[in-house]
């Protein structure tokens, strides 16, 4: 019964910064403090009508999308791999892919830095942000994807292909359906992590900051603060709308190959 | 077919970190890069006492937040997977994974609003009379951002531990309790040592990012609660002395890695002795 409500004290202490979130959203004052004097959605609305923003916007989800795609494809690959074939190294090779998800951000940050600017001289833009999160968001795909290509059983594949159908088209009719929760549940959370991803991004980014570095210059200035929790708020809700979508998809790719879920994405 | 993702880690991993090694070697004089080795990146590391007073700020902090997050986890994970049916522990790992996943920036920025002079522990801890002044000691210095960071980690430390519980096999701890145990010394003779490898698991999960993020003590550290993150930062952003910045993450790095694989090594002497 103790444990009971430590947990439950525990999971207050995690949500405690996102409850108070939309208190000051929608809260009528300049200053974000307690206690709260009224009831506004001027916030919001000023939100609409910055360019700047809408132009950051833009770009996040530009690098989101695209960033989204590569690492689930690169996800596929490797669960793939991991799941059905044997090679040399394996371990090693599987352990080698997974290491950016322990690796200081900013040590990710500050070598594509040097190598983008320095050594081949290419300017920073959306396509460098780009690089680097597909780098960070692979490992959570690939964690996801296991859990989707584990118990696939190889002989499905082979069966097909026995029947007449080529590597490419046994994979694309019998394994993609399987594992398709699985893809997209993939993409939901590698969208999440570069959407919101900042220490990277504040490195790597051009001349239009993406939507958290654009959030960081804003947080400079006192007056632009409550905007800034109006936009956090929109955030949080699309964030979390994301990531049930995904656990719900994850959940029946589960069921679809036969599995117990055993909870969590990791 | 795993070629694709370890073709993409070599080069956008290992290659990027050869350049910065080769870079830590070489100096910058205002515009013009001198590539001839030298090792003064480091020996300006190793003479000015500022570095070292950043690096063991560092490293205490990133210390503190590992205890401090992995001993704050531990009973959580444990609660999930030997208390809650079975049919709910996904929802309740997903409800602890929810805020980790948001809005990072805004988070850490909202601790200023919980921690700060005027903010919610304050205010309420006024009003119910427990406190007449407010407390200073909770934001702009290392507390603050121990607590922030604690906050960011948590279920980093969580599901390692929770996988690492879930396997244990629950006839051991009958057998056990059979044998005369009590439920306490149960939980000290079995149940945590079948742990350890989630433990050991979420304490690098932690230890090791912690040391690369520079937005909370940004944020929170005020001008004592900055980090060698921050001192990177500055020397490739603002000062423009990209090498002096790459010697200093590689000696980060080094510091990180050596601490871990000892706690690594003496956990797994610990474990042996015990056996």
């Amino acid at each position: 019964m103790t444990l009971r409500i430590y947990a439950i004290a525990y999971l207050v202490f995690l949500y405690a910064p996102i409850i108070l979130l939309p208190l000051f959203a929608f809260n009528d004052a300049t200053i974000i403090a307690f206690p709260l004097s009224g009831f506004t959605t001027e916030w919001f609305q000023q939100l609409m009508t910055t360019q700047a923003l809408h132009r950051a916007a833009q770009n996040s989800l530009f690098i989101a999308v695209l960033t989204a795609l590569l690492s689930t494809i690169l996800g596929v690959c490797a669960a793939r791999a991991g799941a059905m074939y044997d090679f040399p190294l394996k371990r090693g090779i599987l352990g080698l892919v997974m290491i950016p998800l322990v690796l200081p951000e900013i040590i990710v940050a500050v070598s594509l830095l040097v190598v983008a600017v320095q050594i081949f001289d290419v300017g920073l833009s959306n396509w460098t942000v780009i690089a680097a999160h597909v780098l960070i968001c692979t490992p959570f795909s690939i964690a996801i994807l296991n859990g989707a290509f584990q118990n696939l059983d190889p002989a499905m594949e082979e069966a097909a292909m026995d029947l007449g159908e080529s590597r490419w088209s046994a994979f694309r009719l019998v394994t993609l359906p399987l594992v398709m929760p699985g893809i997209i549940a993939s993409m939901l959370i590698a969208f999440t992590i570069s959407l919101d991803e900042f220490i990277i991004a504040f490195f790597l980014t051009g001349a239009n900051p993406t939507m958290p570095v654009y959030i960081w210059g804003l947080l400079r200035f006192p007056a632009s603060l409550p905007v800034v929790m109006a936009l956090g708020t929109i955030l949080v809700a699309l964030s979390i709308a994301l990531l049930t979508c995904a656990e719900l998809l994850r959940r029946r790719g589960m069921a679809r190959v036969g599995l117990k879920d055993k909870g969590g994405f990791i | 077919m795993v070629s694709p993702p370890l073709i993409y880690v070599l080069l956008m991993l290992a290659f990027p970190m050869g350049a910065i090694i080769l870079f830590s070697f070489w100096t910058q004089e205002f515009m013009t890069l001198d590539t001839t080795f030298t090792l003064a990146n480091y020996r300006e590391i190793w003479e000015k006492p500022i570095f070292a007073a950043l690096l063991q700020r560092s490293l205490f902090v990133s210390g503190c937040v590992t205890l401090v997050t992995v001993i704050l986890a531990f009973p959580v994970a444990y609660f999930v997977s030997f208390h809650v049916a079975p049919e709910r522990k996904s929802l309740w790992l997903f409800l602890i994974t929810i805020p980790f996943w948001t809005s990072y920036l805004i988070r850490v920025f909202l601790w200023k609003v919980i921690l700060g002079y005027n903010g919610v522990v304050n205010t309420g801890l006024i009003k119910i009379g427990l406190i007449d002044e407010p407390l200073t000691f909770i934001l702009y210095n290392v507390n603050a951002v121990i607590i922030t960071l604690a906050h960011a980690f948590a279920p980093f430390a969580i599901l390692p531990i929770f996988v690492a519980l879930e396997k244990i096999d629950r006839s051991l701890l009958e057998a056990s309790q059979d044998l005369g145990e009590s439920k306490f010394t149960t939980f000290f003779r079995v149940t945590l040592p079948l742990a350890m490898p989630g433990v050991v698991a979420a304490v690098l999960i932690v230890f090791i990012p912690t040391i690369g993020d520079y937005v909370t003590p940004e944020l929170m550290g005020g001008a004592g609660g900055k980090l060698v993150a921050n001192m990177i930062q500055t020397q490739f952003l603002a000062l423009n002395n990209a090498p002096l910045g790459a010697a200093l993450a590689i000696v980060a790095m080094i510091c990180v890695t050596a601490i871990s694989l000892l706690f690594v090594f003496l956990n797994r002497r610990w474990l042996r002795g015990r056996s």
